[in-house]
């Protein structure tokens, strides 16, 4: 396994909501990754992101990982949900803030 | 590469599909689309998305930049309008 998939996935692992996006959540790098970030800022909840502009290793095995060639992608508790156009499709739709919910609903009980 | 290319690329890949595509900059890589077939009967967003960039193939790595997607059954078109 290449030492990129062991980041994605402890990426993944180590947060119920996990963004991987161009530029950092202060600064994002591109209109997609801003708009993604602004949506689950807006919902409150936390949630971890990963710049795959600072590790291009990274950047090219994720669109393999998650099969889906572009960035933002959004991961919750494990589960690939989709790109900024999803994201958006879904909070649109009240999906994204039941989805949510029931991820970091279930990590508190843990 | 314009917005037709990517039409026919759709098309190609999803037959019955109603396509509309709009070049959002004029600069040829950044596109929005929407998307009307019943091959996405039954399918989340993601598969549906992943069948578009299925089939668009090589083109999506290359030459497009940037593509918003709306996908839709036939039904799902109908009650929009």
């Amino acid at each position: 396994m290449s030492e990129a998939i062991e980041r994605i996935q402890s990426a993944i692992r180590g947060n119920k909501i996990q963004v991987f996006m161009k530029g950092t959540r202060s600064f994002p790098q591109c209109g997609f990754s801003a708009a993604t970030v602004q949506i689950l800022e807006e919902l409150g909840v936390p949630f971890g992101t990963t710049d795959v502009l600072a590790d291009p290793e990274l950047r090219e095995e994720i669109k393999r990982y998650s099969n889906w060639p572009t960035i933002p992608q959004v991961y919750v508790d494990g589960k690939f949900v989709g790109g900024c156009d999803i994201i958006r499709e879904l909070y649109e739709s009240g999906e994204l803030q039941a989805l949510v919910k029931a991820a970091v609903g279930q990590g508190a009980q843990q | 590469m314009d917005a037709k290319e990517v039409e026919t690329l759709i098309r190609q890949g999803i037959p019955d599909a109603l396509v509309e595509v709009r070049d959002t900059t004029g600069g040829g890589d950044h596109f929005e689309a929407l998307i009307v077939s019943t091959m996405f009967e039954g399918k989340g967003l993601v598969e549906r998305h992943q069948t578009v960039y299925k089939a668009l193939g090589d083109a999506m790595r290359v030459r497009v930049h940037a593509l918003s997607l709306r996908t839709l059954t036939p039904a799902q078109y109908e009650n929009r309008r």
